[in-house]
């Protein structure tokens, strides 16, 4: 590391400049480390076919060779990043959106799923956590078995979910959003017992002598003390109410959304098409979470924090 | 007061369904229902009274359990139920109320000890309760909801087929790679405490794949070790390590500097610092990880053999039973893997408590 | 004087802190000398830079400018032949272990054997009066206690140096007098150089040889008074005439030097 340091010119050795490379120095190095890899690793796991290919056509091969046809197999092992790149350049700028083929449009649909599942999961999770609170029925009876559903595979009652509610009528986006519903209202719950229950029993203690009523006690202390306990359950919420989005469109063979193209992509070996939706559904992941990020950053300014 | 209001109201509801048509033969043809719901009735009415304590609660409890067995014994004979019984579901309504008031008597017992688990029990049987009262009187199809008792008959019938099932997802995929995705995930987050130029690389590039539904790269997976168990172990191994590596390099990071300063006075070397102090006050947060990685590495391995799996796996079973509507058996299997969840859990938690009873958390 | 080798030795020790923009300066022009078997108290206003002396001595932290020496050698090299036995302000005892592995935690790290580690760990323990508390856990205990815990743990390591920060400061008046009491007969017994920060001068007079006195920020040496009340003082010294002179320069000294003021 004082050798990368003493490499670089003297005006980033102080202040912010040193700070920032300091800071993004070793995941750039990371990444590139793994991108290099990767490359490798390409040619490793595609030589063997390739390698087959060129003993069928009976012609002498060079080293070369061999690793420039491992980077551009049609249907690779492991694709090389340029591929999915390309792939992914094509589907998503390339294609109109509102055709079968464009990456876009199957990220809209798993999006509007995420997003509504995202919804209803969060309003039942706060309504519950708000009941909880406030019942001691409630705290000492449902609660044990909110927690103790998280030990159970949700996932699993995925493909019920998609039939029960087919046969009465609701397909398409409705099921994936009471799967996301279902995976995402565990954390928003926990996380605001937690945020609600959290202000000083002496803060408590003064809102008891101004005689105030439990609904305000609510909307004045505990809601505001909640804050910071919501974002970060809503971070964790949304990530996940984008996996079961996913995975909702697994079990009927969905056409459309980034589960189906990865499902299709499994079925007819397009791996390129795999990576590049799976890229896709990161990106949409990291877009979700950094969007929860912005507002909290807006909430916590508005609220008097350095956030 | 709010209790008394709910007791009555549930007298009243109880008392008017009894004036209600309940289905073909109705409350007068089956006598042992009838006599049933007249002791809840009765029970209630005792439990309102305010002479003793013990008479009250206990009175109160006694008729949530006949309440609850008089519609049951109605549902043996003929229907038709469903809306032709207006009785049966407002007699249900004024014992769900009285159930509410046995709840909140149960909610009052300490929260330390086996009483502790009064109140979620009760809770955890009534909505058993009432799931199976609701499919069976109101004649929901097997194919799209079987009641638990169903359910549980597939469960001792069908163990043939579903055991295989259970070892292939558990005991192979899942135990494996929580194994080696924990262990690795451990390993790593010490080398990276030692390389802090690892950890301000690895701790964002975590909080990054965090975000990213990992359960995508299932399919990448099952194409380079094939269809059998090894490839969903793989994925385990995968979607375990991120959190074990987080978790670990926080845990590390817990001992305060105080601590670390006496370690520094004492002259000891970093192996020993390591172990007699990093490690120890780590250990909450391994635990923490071990909790929530057991729980993603079933969720890991059923959802990665939803993507291809031999004719062997609770995932693979779930999937293909639920194409051809055997209905029963997916819900079955569901409750093996739910069993199996919890259980998985349960253990660590039990450890969790042997190793880290010193923490805080313990001592409410 | 009493031809004892020096066991603290400070030449124009200074430390500044470069904390972002303006440099703070901690300690200015130290120069002191503590011989072994004395038992001496910094005093001063919070920020005076008593603690920062200490963690310098312990070599928790390293001088801008100036030496120091211990025991003739540097404090790292003192550290690493184990000559400091370090009292923090709060017990610092380690939640998962018993009073007795507590007690015996310093011991294993320089290796000694079982069989010996558990019979020093003990006797050290009803040394300071908890003798029948050896399988408790530390959160099982009152403040008092678990500070008397660190000290056993300070004194089992059987150091040269004790350097002890504030460690009463956070228990009650009644214990903290009683520990006080202790310190004291403990000190006398083992004869042990000990170095005490405090900001109270009524336990500075009682337990020291001698008592430096320091500034506010930055920290310098404002008075250094030496304590004549007889050895094997018990408590109720505290309300002889002699015991309120020296604590009436003491009070003088911190005066003059501003630490009353606004």
């Amino acid at each position: 590391m004082t050798t990368d340091a003493a490499a670089l010119p003297a005006a980033l050795h102080t202040g912010v400049g040193a700070d920032f490379v300091h800071r993004i120095g070793p995941v750039a190095a990371i990444i590139v480390a793994v991108i290099v890899l990767w490359y490798g690793a390409a040619v490793w796991l595609n030589a063997p076919r390739v390698i087959e290919r060129f003993k069928n056509d009976e012609r002498p091969w060079t080293a070369r060779e061999l690793v420039e046809a491992t980077w551009s197999m049609e249907r690779p092992v492991l694709p090389a990043p340029h591929q999915i790149a390309q792939n992914f350049y094509e589907t998503v700028f390339r294609t109109p959106i509102d055709s079968k083929r464009s990456l876009v449009y199957h990220a809209g649909v798993t999006v509007s799923a995420t997003l509504l599942g995202f919804l209803f999961g969060t309003v039942l999770g706060i309504l519950l956590a708000i009941g909880i609170v406030h019942s001691p029925v409630l705290d000492r009876s449902l609660l044990p078995w909110i927690i103790a559903s998280q030990t159970v595979p949700i996932l699993a009652i995925a493909p019920m979910v998609v039939v029960v509610l087919g046969s009465i009528g609701f397909v398409g986006l409705f099921p994936k959003a009471v799967i996301s519903m279902y995976l995402c209202f565990f954390p928003v719950t926990i996380g605001m017992v937690k945020g609600l229950r959290s202000p000083d029993p002496l803060q408590l203690d003064l809102m008891r002598t101004y005689s105030a009523s439990p609904g305000q006690v609510l909307w004045k202390l505990r809601w505001p003390a909640a804050a910071d306990f919501m974002f970060a359950s809503l971070k964790v919420a949304i990530a996940t109410s984008l996996v079961g989005a996913i995975v909702g469109e697994l079990p009927t063979g969905a056409q459309a959304g980034l589960g189906a193209r990865l499902l299709s992509g499994s079925y007819y070996g397009q791996t390129i098409q795999i990576w590049a939706a799976l890229i896709m559904a990161a990106i949409i992941g990291v877009m979700l979470v950094a969007l929860v990020g912005i507002i909290e950053h807006v909430v916590a300014r508005h609220m008097g924090r350095p956030a | 007061m709010k209790a008394r209001a709910l007791h009555v109201s549930a007298l009243l509801l109880m008392i008017a369904a009894l004036m209600l048509p309940a289905g073909a033969e109705g409350w007068s043809r089956s006598a042992s229902a009838l006599m049933c719901a007249l002791v809840s009735i009765v029970c209630a009415l005792v439990g309102l009274r305010r002479w003793n304590r013990t008479l009250e609660h206990g009175s109160t409890l006694l008729a949530v359990l006949c309440g609850a067995v008089a519609p049951l014994l109605l549902f043996a004979g003929p229907g038709p139920f469903g809306t032709a019984a207006p009785g049966i579901w407002v007699f249900l309504l004024g014992w769900a109320l009285l159930l509410w008031r046995a709840l909140s008597i149960l909610s009052w017992l300490p929260r330390r000890g086996p009483e502790a688990l009064a109140a979620p029990a009760a809770f955890g049987i009534a909505l058993l309760y009432v799931w199976q009262v609701l499919v069976v009187g109101f004649g929901v199809p097997q194919v799209l909801l079987p009641a638990p008792t169903q359910v549980a008959h597939i469960l001792a019938t069908r163990l043939d087929v579903l055991w295989p099932d259970f070892q292939q997802t558990f005991l192979k995929a899942v135990l494996s790679g929580y194994a080696i995705g924990c262990a690795s995930g451990f390993l790593v987050a010490v080398m990276a405490d030692r390389v802090p130029f690892l950890k301000r690389g690895l701790l964002p590039l975590s909080g990054l794949v965090s975000a990213v539904p990992i359960v995508g790269i299932a399919p990448i997976l099952v194409m380079w070790f094939g269809f059998d168990w090894q490839s969903k172990a793989a994925v385990v191994v995968v979607v375990t390590f991120f959190p074990m590596l987080v978790n670990t390099l926080a845990g590390l990071a817990a001992a305060d500097a105080m601590q670390r300063d006496l370690m520094h006075s004492y002259a000891a070397s970093y192996a020993q610092t390591l172990t007699k102090l990093r490690l120890p006050a780590a250990l909450p947060f391994v635990f923490n990880a071990l909790k929530i990685n057991s729980t993603l590495a079933l969720i890991a391995a059923i959802v990665a053999e939803f993507f291809g799996s031999p004719i062997l796996g609770l995932g693979f079973r779930i999937s293909a039973e639920v194409a051809r509507l055997n209905v029963d058996v997916v819900w079955a299997a569901i409750a093996i893997a739910a069993l199996a969840g919890s259980m998985f859990y349960g253990l660590i938690a039990v450890v969790e408590r042997a190793c880290t009873f010193w923490h805080p958390s313990y001592r409410v | 004087m009493n031809g004892l080798p020096l066991a603290i030795d400070i030449r124009s020790l200074s430390l500044t802190f470069e904390t972002g923009g303006t440099p703070v300066v901690a300690l200015d022009d130290i120069n002191l000398s503590i011989r072994r078997g004395e038992f001496v108290s910094f005093i001063g206003p919070s920020g005076c830079g008593k603690t920062t002396l200490l963690r310098v001595i312990a070599d928790l932290q390293a001088p801008s400018a100036g030496g120091i020496a211990v025991n003739g050698v540097s404090p790292e090299a003192a550290r690493l032949n184990r000559v400091y036995g370090y009292v923090f302000q709060a017990p610092a005892l380690y939640a998962w272990r018993s009073v007795l592995r507590n007690v015996m935690l310093p011991l294993e790290i320089i290796g000694m054997t079982a069989p010996e580690r558990k019979r020093r760990a003990l006797r050290y323990l009803s040394m300071v009066g908890l003798e029948g508390f050896e399988r408790k856990f530390p959160w099982q205990l009152s403040g008092g206690m678990q500070q008397r815990v660190s000290i056993a743990r300070a004194l089992a390591f059987e150091p040269e140096l004790l350097l002890m920060d504030e460690p009463f400061g956070a228990l009650d008046e009644i214990t903290r007098d009683h520990l006080n009491d202790q310190l004291l007969r403990l000190w006398e017994q083992t004869g042990k150089t000990v170095v005490f920060v405090t900001h109270s001068i009524s336990e500075a007079v009682f337990l020291s040889n001698r008592i430096v006195v320091m500034s506010p920020r930055p920290g310098r040496i404002l008075e250094i008074i030496g304590n004549d009340l007889p050895p094997g003082r018990r408590l109720d010294v505290r309300e002889t005439p002699q015991f309120l002179e020296v604590a009436h320069r003491v009070r003088q000294a911190l005066r003059a030097g501003h630490s009353y003021d606004d």
